[in-house]
């Protein structure tokens, strides 16, 4: 099959994987476009590492259809290998090489021409801010510079696909954060698939989430859909002094759906914290506001509380737990 | 195949930087002086009917069952163990490229180990004075034999190292089978009821095996091409199992 721009990145349809009776992938269906960065979030054992383990060739699977930049794994597993940036689990590495060294062989073992790859070594030390360990020894290295070697050996071929298990676990924020912006600055250019159990990691470098469980997906989408099409509500708080009065049923005149959640204690002042929710996620502030003010209470602060992806997560694991997995829709809600 | 002189390089690049590699050949060296030493004090005390030659390789099996699972244990056993197996084959390298890299290195380095017992023949002609004690035939036989039996052996010690990730049980395993084909080929050749006429193919078929036969053919200058298949043809036997256990590994993992 030719490598045109048109065909999708990654493509996973009804992929089933299951070792000696147990069932890890259970007919999950995906596809990623080229040039977007996708999250993976499951819970621990959710077949997260198999879907990529399978996704770059290393496993086969049991059945389904996978391919990558149009080349079905199974059959022309050569060109997907050429094409895909593989970083595993806990980032295995030899222990007794030198950073460069390291990067040197693997640039040889995927075919990065040797002209070219001492400059690419340079760029990519560069990139993952590597420059001081280059003549370090591996097995000596701390383990944020682990993974960040891994993390350069991931892109050192400027593979079309980079797939990276985890690729910040053990790191501190700072590293985190320059982690976040190396994956940020490949977006466009080359597809990325993290898995992570760092949620606003994912949250903040990701344009789309794949949420599974016990080898399903049950949720997919922006960050911003999920928490409409999982969670289906989001809340206002306020905090306000003097009577309640018909409040409650003056917000369910002016939007549909907004009822009060609960009702804190009165504090010394006279305030108190009321939480409000309503089903819909159209902007609902000015109008609570409003209908407090006619309504004559004095109001103090108003915040609409964002449930996080954390939310999302719990919500979208707790629901398939409950056995009430559902079929994966694309995109948003109806 | 281009990716094999990569991982070829590579492997032999790792063997003479690791100190391993040096405390081995120190520990071989010194063995196989030790040896070579009683041997010459044996013939200054009364002369012998055969060239220290045939005497000196025909305790070839010592370094071969303790040297050779040493040098091959580690191959793939480790590469298993630290996982760095996955970041290998998800590069456009195949199963194949890899096993034969590792089993070329692990071949060369076991030539290195004999080729430098060279020098001990050097010193003793350099010394001795006399050139009866050098007798050009069985050196040349034995190291050939040395180069040739080697294929198998090393080959065997791959084999093992795909078997497990533990590298102490991967080198007890082939241990155990290089002393099972070394001496339970001269021991099946000893055995009296394999003398009876309806087992004569079984017979035939272990003397064609005999390992120490080959070798006393090969010191004597005679090089059967019979001997040569099976040192070939069970080399290529254990890399196609050593291939495929590896990718049984993954398909069963």
């Amino acid at each position: 099959m030719p490598e045109s721009p048109a065909q999708p990145a990654i493509e996973v349809s009804h992929l089933v994987k299951t070792y000696s009776g147990v069932t890890a992938v259970n007919d999950i269906s995906f596809t990623v476009p080229r040039g977007e960065i996708i999250g993976f979030l499951g819970p621990n054992g959710a077949g997260k590492s198999t879907t990529m383990r399978i996704l770059t060739g290393y496993l086969p699977a049991t059945s389904g259809h996978v391919s990558v930049c149009g080349f079905r794994v199974a059959d022309e597993a050569d060109s997907v290998k050429r094409r895909v940036g593989y970083m595993p689990e806990n980032n295995p590495l030899p222990e007794d090489m030198r950073v460069s060294e390291y990067l040197f062989f693997r640039g040889r073992l995927k075919e990065v021409p040797r002209r070219k790859l001492g400059s690419r070594i340079d760029e990519v030390l560069e990139l993952c801010d590597l420059k001081r360990a280059r003549h370090k020894i591996i097995g000596k290295l701390s383990k944020g510079f682990r993974q960040r070697v891994g993390i350069a050996e991931s892109v050192l071929a400027e593979p079309p696909v980079i797939i990276m298990d985890e690729p910040t676990i053990g790191l501190d924020p700072h590293q985190i954060l320059i982690v976040r912006d190396l994956i940020a600055s490949l977006r466009g250019r080359m597809t990325v698939l993290i898995s992570s159990h760092i949620l606003p990691e994912i949250e903040m470098t990701c344009d789309r989430v794949l949420i599974i469980n016990q080898g399903r997906i049950v949720a997919q989408g922006t960050p911003a859909e999920l928490r409409r099409e999982v969670l289906g509500q989001s809340a206002y708080e306020i905090e306000a002094a003097g009577p309640l009065g018909s409040l409650p049923f003056v917000l369910g005149t002016i939007v549909p759906g907004l009822s009060v959640a609960s009702e804190g204690p009165v504090d010394e002042l006279g305030f108190r914290k009321i939480r409000l929710k309503t089903v819909g996620d159209d902007e609902a502030g000015e109008a609570i506001l409003r209908a407090c003010l006619s309504e004559g209470l004095r109001v103090r602060a108003l915040s609409r509380s964002r449930p996080t992806l954390e939310d999302v997560f719990l919500a979208a694991t707790r629901r398939s737990w409950d056995a009430v997995v559902e079929e994966p829709r694309d995109g948003g809600r109806p | 195949m281009r990716h094999f002189f990569t991982i070829l390089a590579h492997e032999v690049r790792m063997l003479l930087v690791s100190p391993s590699t040096y405390v081995a050949a120190v520990a071989f060296l010194a063995v196989m002086g030790f040896i070579f030493t009683n041997i010459l004090e044996k013939y200054s005390s009364a002369p012998q009917d055969v060239s220290p030659a045939s005497v000196f390789f025909s305790v070839y099996f010592l370094p071969v069952i303790f040297m050779v699972p040493l040098l091959t244990m580690k191959c793939l056993a480790e590469e298993r163990r630290l996982g760095t197996i996955e970041t290998l084959l998800t590069t456009p390298v195949t199963t194949t490229e890899v096993v034969l890299g590792k089993y070329g290195a692990a071949y060369l380095l076991y030539l290195a180990f004999w080729a430098s017992t060279s020098g001990l023949f050097y010193i003793l002609k350099r010394f001795a004075g006399d050139p009866r004690l050098i007798d050009p035939g069985p050196i040349v036989g034995g190291y050939l034999f040395i180069a040739v039996s080697g294929l198998l052996f090393v080959s065997i010690g791959v084999f093992t190292s795909a078997l497990s990730r533990n590298q102490a049980v991967a080198g007890l395993i082939c241990t155990t089978i290089l002393i099972l084909i070394i001496f339970g080929g001269r021991y099946l050749g000893s055995v009296e009821w394999l003398d009876r006429e309806s087992l004569a193919p079984i017979k035939a078929a272990v003397s064609y095996g005999q390992i120490s036969q080959h070798f006393l053919d090969f010191t004597r200058g005679v090089i059967d091409t019979r001997e040569l298949l099976f040192y070939l043809s069970g080399t290529v036997l254990f890399l196609i199992f050593s291939i495929l256990g590896v990718e049984a590994k993954l398909l069963h993992s």
